[in-house]
């Protein structure tokens, strides 16, 4: 099913394209035969009913599955041309570049500074007044610096919920990765930070490119361009956003989003 | 088709709710007595403890060496300074090693053999009886150098913390969620950087309390040292022959006739409690601030 090829607009720049890939743990198939173009500079979300496989596409992405030994990835998930799966770059380099957000808050047991330094002085060697403004950046573009400006010495874990969830996305930006991964970044969330956590996926894809998984529909549609929906490790339709949420051309798609099934 | 359950008279469930409460009672009854038993003769030895030991307690004790027998005065001197000589640096060696096998088994080792095996050694050193470990260190080290002393002492503390200082860095570590390790790999880090700058500080309190319980467990401990270190009635920093410490002493001056001995065992006692109780209360502190 290559048509996944012509779903984007043309003129979209791929950033991202997943060949034949399948996906086991154990002797489960969890993923069966994807195939998808990402597009650069671009949100595309994945929805589906619970156990349908889009959180497992997603850790596929960044090779996260790697970290459990019975978990396997056959198939090719190419980034500008090279296939992560099989790529001689180390697996920290690829991560590096493939940022991800969980669907928990995950703040390091360390300073609010210090949470985000962390991943900088990773790949950089940078000065204190460089390093000082990379994290002003960072906060800054996680929509949370006004917040914490003033106490940037106090723990992470001190934060509230939604700020936690903005400080691990602030994190994740201050690497300067190329595409970042959202798995369900607001389902621990209330309405206001998940609106806060919306609003800044929507400025983030002027610079890179992001990939969410979500629950929610309804957020699905407001923050994305492209809309993939799966269902039992199948891709059943993937397309524009409005095109899906509109006039899908799958019944099951439709069944889906309006609320018929799932 | 099931027909509805018929709505229930409310009658019927006092009498159940009753008999509940009647045993909930009971329970709660035989609880609190089990519960008094055991602390009643905590309390009780806590006190003799206490008025004992207060009673002889006095600047001497930690200026003075311990007296010749059946002579007044004297001190404990050359066995406290022997008992903290011998438990830090047993707690020294054993800590690194204590808290870099902990890593290994909750990090790398959680499949394969290896960890498995290194676990189920580690529960055995775990529960093994301290005089066993004393007879152990005796044979390889105190029987080949034809002398006890200080060293030997502090191989035979020091195996008594590394299997508790495992178990505890591999149990804090095990409690920290896989989201963090996960979240940190996200960024790009490699795995050693992964543990030391994220799993160790978060399980840190949970660290440093396990290495507290094991300063405080060899702390008491006279069985390794009556056949490692043995006792020393002078004092003495030299590591290579036998050193005083607070455990064997006590055990030799309660075992004496002589009263002035005897006296000073109940203050050796005193110091013992008072250093585990003080060990004991700072763990506890310090994993409340965390949790």
């Amino acid at each position: 099913m290559h048509a996944a090829t012509s779903a984007l607009k043309p003129g979209e720049k791929v950033k991202m394209t997943v060949r034949d890939l399948n996906f086991y743990y154990g002797k489960f198939q969890a993923l069966k035969n994807i195939n998808l173009e990402i597009p650069e500079k671009k949100v595309t979300a994945f929805i589906g009913p619970s156990g349908c496989g889009k959180s497992t596409l997603l850790r596929v992405f960044n090779r996260m599955f790697e970290l459990y030994p019975d978990q396997r990835a056959e198939g090719e998930v190419n980034v500008d041309g090279d296939n992560v799966l099989t790529s001689k770059e180390d697996v920290a380099l690829i991560r590096a570049k493939i940022g991800m957000v969980f669907q928990k808050p995950t703040p390091f047991p360390m300073s609010i500074y210090d949470n985000i330094a962390f991943g900088v002085k990773l790949f950089e060697n940078l000065s204190k007044s460089a390093l000082d403004d990379r994290v002003e950046w960072a906060l800054r573009k996680g929509a949370l610096w006004n917040e914490v400006k003033d106490k940037l010495g106090q723990s992470g874990t001190s934060l509230s919920g939604g700020q936690q969830q903005r400080l691990c996305i602030a994190r994740g930006i201050a690497v300067r990765p190329e595409i970042i991964l959202f798995d369900e970044p607001c389902s621990a969330l209330d309405p206001i930070s998940t609106a806060k956590i919306e609003e800044l996926i929507d400025e983030l894809k002027s610079d890179y490119t992001v990939a969410i998984v979500t629950h929610n529909m309804q957020q699905a549609a407001r923050v994305s361009d492209y809309t993939a929906y799966m269902y039992l490790g199948d891709m059943v339709e993937f397309g524009e956003t409005d095109q899906i949420f509109i006039k899908p051309k799958k019944k099951e798609t439709e069944d889906y989003i309006t609320g018929r099934f799932g | 088709m099931i027909a509805a359950p018929q709505p229930v008279n409310a009658d019927y469930r006092l009498p159940l709710h009753r008999r509940r409460k009647l045993i909930n009672l009971i329970a709660l009854a035989l609880s609190l007595a089990a519960m008094t038993f055991g602390l009643v003769w905590l309390v009780w030895i806590l006190w003799d403890t206490l008025w004992l030991g207060m009673k002889g307690l006095s600047a001497a004790i930690f200026l003075q060496d311990t007296p010749p027998p059946n002579s007044d005065g004297g001190g404990l001197r050359n066995a406290i300074v022997g008992t903290l000589v011998m438990v830090l640096s047993a707690t020294a060696v054993g800590t690194p090693i204590g808290i870099l096998a902990g890593i290994y088994l909750a990090e790398y080792g959680q499949r394969g053999w290896l960890g498995s095996l290194t676990r189920f050694i580690n529960d055995i050193l775990l529960s093994a009886p301290s005089i066993v470990i004393g007879l152990f260190v005796y044979t390889i080290i105190v029987a080949q150098t034809r002398t006890f002393s200080a060293y030997a002492g502090v191989v035979a503390l020091a195996l008594i913390v590394i299997p508790v200082v495992i178990r505890t860095t591999e149990n804090m570590l095990a409690l920290i969620p896989n989201a963090l390790r996960e979240a940190t790999f996200a960024l790009g880090a490699p795995k050693w950087i992964m543990i030391r700058r994220v799993t160790l500080k978060a399980a840190r309190a949970g660290v440093v309390t396990g290495v507290l319980l094991a300063l405080a467990r060899i702390a008491g401990e006279t069985a390794p040292l009556l056949f490692t270190a043995l006792s020393n009635q002078f004092f003495t920093l030299n590591m290579g022959e036998p050193m005083a410490n607070l455990p064997v002493t006590i055990f030799k001056f309660a075992m004496s006739p002589f009263s002035n001995w005897q006296q000073m065992a109940w203050v050796g006692v005193f110091l013992i409690t008072v250093g585990v109780l003080v060990l004991n209360i700072a763990a506890r502190v310090l994993f409340r601030q965390k949790h």
